[in-house]
């Protein structure tokens, strides 16, 4: 029995049951925080017509540009797409269903999603191109736009530590939205830099806690930095 | 002369206050964190996750795991937290947040923004855009007034796609200091050496010129 051993010791354990046609959530901002043996397994596997759930589309050649090349995302629902030359191509021919969201709708659809809030209203959006098609209401002399939530198939996220049983800590700005994203997950599969036994992450100190995640894989990262910005050295 | 790019942000950063927590979009409005005034403490918040950015890393201390919603790698300064993009976006859009500072395209008399989308050409999506001018009570859009061929991004209804409608009360372009209120801008100071007339030739939305223009001080 595995009673609360999440842990799986492989990226195929890890990604069972994922098929064609899903919707999937993977976590990080940019490059940052992104699960990346988890999405290079998925270029591996092939699965195709994919709806992605994620803040960025990745660079060309990091994160998920590599599934885009792969032309194995149909939907893509993000903030900001930039930076991504295959991204932009595909989009323009038709070929990727784009959904741009505000990126504080965006961690929110995915916040309420797990939290079993079907929709909220809110102020984010009123009057732009984003409210069409969508219910507004004036709630104490302010308009807001109806937002429904979003929940996937499998939400991918990255840790920095994780224990078997799934607690989990984040580290610095590479939490960003997989937090949420591991609520909201009908699966939720994290890559961790470190496992560690129950009772090693003090209870006060986690952020994330163990019932919402199913699958617990170690793996190490590139962590590819987007801009990289320094000072000189005095 | 109009502003510079830095004289505008130091300019901007003469409307902080000690003990703000602020927001800084990508352009302009990033450098004002150059000007913050000497003994003054202003907290920077960046809604990847950040309250408490610090200056860029050095090549020992870069982290990939920690940068600004730029991408760039940053630091934290002392007393700073790191949080969710949910949690971040709760500070913004509760109104967390005392000032905010972003660019524009365009903005109209009604408080109408535009800045996220040029359609045919530019769509790379609003990232939090949307979400701040929405949230912010106290925002400070920085701007070019007029484009390169003179034409003005100030305008009586924006033509570009709305990133929000009726939320900007300040704008600071680079030839002058304004106020929208009432269904107009309201001239407050222009660019040393800039005169009114310029002003008003490159302001096609209804302008509000008072009798007396002080030019901005530094």
């Amino acid at each position: 029995m595995a009673g609360f051993n999440k842990v799986v010791h492989s990226y195929d354990e890890a990604l069972a049951g994922l098929n064609d046609d899903m919707t999937i959530m993977v976590g990080g901002f940019g490059l940052c925080g992104i699960p990346e043996g988890l999405i290079n397994h998925m270029v591996k596997l092939g699965v195709k017509g994919l709806t992605a759930i994620s803040n960025n589309a990745g660079v060309d050649d990091f994160g998920l540009g590599l599934l885009l090349k792969q032309h194995q995302i149909s939907t893509m629902i993000a903030s900001y797409v930039g930076e991504n030359a295959t991204f932009e191509q595909q989009m323009l021919s038709g070929e990727l269903n784009v959904i741009l969201t505000p990126q504080g709708t965006l961690a929110e659809k995915i916040r309420a999603g797990g939290a079993g809030i079907p929709a909220f209203f809110t102020a984010t959006g009123y009057g732009t191109p984003i409210a069409d098609g969508k219910e507004t209401r004036e709630i104490k002399g302010r308009h807001y736009v109806l937002e429904e939530s979003l929940t996937a198939d499998f939400a991918l996220v990255r840790a920095w530590k994780a224990d078997t049983m799934g607690n989990l800590v984040f580290r610095k700005t590479a939490a960003n939205f997989n937090p949420m994203m591991a609520t909201a997950g009908k699966i939720t599969v994290v890559e961790a830099e470190e496992i560690v036994e129950p009772g090693e992450l003090d209870p006060d100190h986690i952020h994330t806690p163990g019932i919402y995640v199913d699958r617990v894989i170690k793996a190490s990262f590139e962590k590819r930095i987007e801009q990289r910005t320094v000072k000189a050295a005095k | 002369m109009a502003l510079t790019r830095e004289q505008l942000a130091q300019r901007v950063a003469k409307e902080l206050q000690d003990g703000f927590y602020v927001n800084l979009g990508i352009g302009i409005p990033t450098l004002v964190a150059n000007y913050i005034p000497q003994g003054m403490q202003v907290m920077l918040q960046s809604e990847n996750g950040l309250l408490g950015m610090g200056e860029f890393p050095t090549e020992e201390t870069i982290d990939a795991d920690l940068i600004n919603a730029g991408k760039q790698t940053v630091t934290a300064v002392p007393g700073a937290s790191f949080f969710s993009s949910a949690e971040s976006f709760a500070m913004i859009r509760g109104g967390h947040v005392d000032l905010t500072v972003l660019g524009a395209f365009e903005v109209d008399v009604n408080g109408s923004i535009a800045s996220w989308m040029i359609p045919g050409k530019l769509i790379k999506g609003m990232g939090g855009a949307m979400d701040l001018v929405a949230g912010a009570d106290n925002i400070i859009v920085t701007m070019m007034h007029a484009d390169k061929r003179g034409n003005s991004k100030l305008l009586s209804t924006c033509e570009l796609p709305l990133t929000g409608y009726g939320c900007i009360k300040r704008v600071m372009t680079d030839l002058a200091f304004m106020e929208i209120k009432d269904g107009a801008f309201h001239l407050l100071e222009r660019a040393p050496g800039v005169t009114v007339d310029e002003i008003v030739a490159k302001t096609a939305g209804k302008l509000v010129v008072p009798d007396h223009v002080p030019e901005m001080t530094f």
